[in-house]
């Protein structure tokens, strides 16, 4: 067996006449943190339904810890564990019984359960919780429970799809660090979201657009589309004016909003900032700063999003 | 089994935790035998009378107050023109009228036949032929009483007085209780089980815990049995208190052997559940799951299992249809145990046809839910 994780090869499932996922191809080396981007709808959940045996796909294979997830999903099912954005616990049942549950469904010995047990109330920092009631627990610890009731069979390939939605930064971050464990440990984690500040923690990032790979690399990798185009970052007392006269400059690609900022894509390295914050000046527009960033996430990710919708 | 089990304890943790749910499906169940039960009564007493005696002679009222001291009658008065009768029928202050013609005592004595009307309020057909009946009796009982009186006469010639002994078995008052108790047990504990096993897949959907628990190596089988056997237990618990209740609320007897009705309700239960299960795993949401539920429980169980309406008197094509309502073979189980006190090989194909309800419903709630894992 290669020491790829996940090998995925020409991927395709539709519903009637509605290609979800259409032709998709990647792989993951084990022990990677592999970051799944994409709009509501881009075909991300689909995909990972497939790889974990749920979803048969149309047609290519998938290849999930060396088991062809059409072949033999229940196969898939036993390497694999999978976490959603519902955390999808019992809500009525204490924290313990619902590890119990969920190790009881995975076929775990009861030696086996007990040291697993130990060791998810540990990791999830729920030591003295064991009697809560999962419905009381705040968001950040049922996440941590959900995650922990995922990996009790220790598998080495865990599929988290949206997992920190509706959770604080604080907690957020502890997931993180939890995810950041696993990876080295060996565990192949695949994860979706929507948090483009989470992603820069993934080794590597594909970015799906309409069901297709858009865009696939490291985020270094992925933030070379700038290379060549430089962004620069505007403060100015009407953002959405400046946006208007920006987008209206030959040498200006194109604008868009990052909170109070306007993001400016330039067509070159030659444009001066400060000529653009004259021209803005002379409309009326207050600048109170003007100059070159570096790329974010979330500027790779509109920039693909626009340029491939554009194509399509 | 060991994964079953793991479902099975979950769910029953999740139950008991829900108190609430707990106590509706442990003793609404008997609670609603007791509202029906006296509800559901197709006896009649009190029947309101009016009397338009034109005899007024001892006879005439020996006549009325047979009628009165029956317990089915209440009078309400006498009357004398027509015109008065119709207007206390039309207002409803009277189901049944008694016409005396006047030389009533006269002709008994001569042994003239004579005609009594009796006129009956026929806008409900069941209770006037009831009524009819009522009638009938006694004014049977009558004439039989005024045959004795003139045979014991002296001199009288001694002609055989032949008397009909009316013998109804297992129910000899023909309390009607009787008969609609067993159904109104199937009944309820039919609604009850196929409800609960009902909402307790599509609450997992509704909750996205499905998902959850598809993501394990677990197949359907177990997970099934998981679901039904604290429901089971439950349901199980229900109806016996509900054939408690019977027994304490309305004198239901019990003429058979006890291990043999707690089996016909296993198996009857478990048919039910499977109902559910199959319900649970087509539908979507707990509303749909509910609705559908209660309908596919509810109208075959009153309607087409022998509960109300008698089978045999059913259109041939509706007789087959009731094949595959569970409760038609439960009631035959279960007035044959309760009522009759009869043993297994009165009923062994009621028991055969449960089974196969059971493994039948159980095989398809299985398979349509490999089907949607798969």
């Amino acid at each position: 067996m290669s020491d790829l994780a996940i090998d995925v090869r020409g991927l395709t499932r539709r519903f009637g006449a509605f290609v979800a996922v259409d032709d998709l191809s990647f792989s993951v080396k084990q022990g990677e943190i592999f970051g799944f981007l994409g709009a509501n709808g881009a075909g991300k959940s689909t995909t990972i339904r497939m790889l974990c045996g749920l979803l048969k796909p149309t047609s290519g294979t998938a290849m999930v810890g060396g088991v062809d997830v059409s072949r033999d999903p229940e196969g898939v099912k036993r390497r694999i564990g999978y976490m959603s954005q519902k955390f999808s616990l019992y809500e009525l049942l204490t924290v313990d019984q619902n590890i119990r549950f969920f190790g009881g469904i995975y076929g775990l010995s009861s030696d086996r359960l007990e040291s697993r047990r130990k060791f998810v109330l540990e990791m999830a920092g729920l030591q003295g919780r064991e009697t809560t009631l999962t419905r009381d627990l705040p968001g950040g610890w049922r996440q941590r429970l959900a995650l922990g009731c995922a990996i009790l069979h220790e598998p080495k390939i865990v599929f988290l799809d949206e997992p920190t939605g509706g959770v604080d930064p604080l907690s957020r971050r502890r997931f993180w660090d939890l995810i950041g464990e696993l990876s080295r440990q060996g565990v192949t984690v695949l994860v979706t979201t929507h948090y483009l500040d989470e992603a820069e923690h993934c080794h590597r990032i594909a970015i799906i657009q309409a069901g297709k790979m858009a865009a696939l690399g490291t985020t270094t990798e992925l933030k070379q589309v700038f290379s060549t185009r430089p962004i620069i970052e505007i403060q100015a007392s009407q953002p959405v004016q400046a946006m208007a006269i920006l987008d209206r400059q030959p040498s200006v690609e194109k604008t868009s909003l990052f909170g109070t900022a306007v993001h400016a894509v330039l067509r070159d390295r030659d444009t001066d900032p400060k000529a653009l914050s004259s021209m803005l000046s002379a409309d009326g527009i207050e600048v109170t700063s003007i100059g070159a960033v570096a790329p974010s996430l979330e500027d790779v990710f509109l920039d693909v999003v626009e340029r491939t919708g554009a194509a399509s | 089994m060991r994964k079953a089990l793991a479902v099975a304890s979950k769910e029953l943790r999740q139950i008991l935790r829900d108190r609430r749910s707990l106590m509706i499906l442990l003793f609404v169940p008997a609670f609603f035998l007791l509202l029906y039960g006296y509800a559901l009564n197709f006896d009649i007493r009190n029947v309101k009378l009016a009397v338009q005696d034109q005899d007024r002679s001892t006879k005439s009222r020996e006549l009325v107050s047979s009628f009165v001291n029956s317990g089915y009658f209440t009078l309400v008065g006498y009357v004398d023109s027509p015109a008065e009768l119709d207007r206390m029928v039309d207002e409803a202050r009277v189901r049944a009228i008694i016409a005396i013609p006047s030389g009533f005592e006269r002709d008994l004595a001569v042994r003239k036949p004579v005609t009594v009307q009796v006129i009956i309020d026929g806008d409900n057909a069941n209770t006037a032929s009831t009524v009819v009946g009522y009638a009938r009796l006694l004014i049977g009982e009558f004439n039989a009483v005024q045959m004795q009186a003139f045979m014991a006469r002296p001199g009288a010639s001694p002609v055989p007085l032949i008397g009909v002994e009316p013998r109804i078995w297992y129910n000899p008052q023909l309390r009607s209780t009787l008969f609609l108790v067993p159904g109104l047990i199937a009944f309820i504990s039919m609604i009850t089980a196929v409800v609960s096993t009902a909402l307790s897949v599509v609450r997992e959907k509704e909750r996205g815990t499905m998902e959850q628990v598809r993501m394990a190596p677990l197949s359907p089988l177990p997970f099934i049995i998981g679901k039904t056997l604290p429901y089971l237990v439950i349901s199980f618990v229900s109806a016996i208190l509900v054939i408690l209740s019977a027994m304490v609320l309305f004198a239901l007897p019990m003429r058979g052997s006890w291990p043999l009705l707690l089996g016909a309700i296993a198996l009857f239960l478990v048919g039910a559940q499977a109902q559910g299960l199959l319900i649970s795993t087509i539908a979507d949401t707990q509303q749909v799951a509910f609705q559908v539920a209660l309908l596919s429980s509810l109208l075959p169980t009153m309607i087409l299992s022998g509960f109300i309406f008698p089978i045999s008197s059913m259109p041939i094509v509706v007789q087959w249809i009731t094949h595959i309502v569970p409760a038609r073979y439960f009631l035959v189980a279960l007035r044959a145990v309760v009522l009759k006190g009869a043993d297994i090989t009165a009923f062994w194909q009621d028991m055969v046809a449960l089974a196969i309800f059971a493994t039948v419903a159980m095989g398809l709630a299985s398979l349509r839910l490999r089907r949607e894992w798969a």
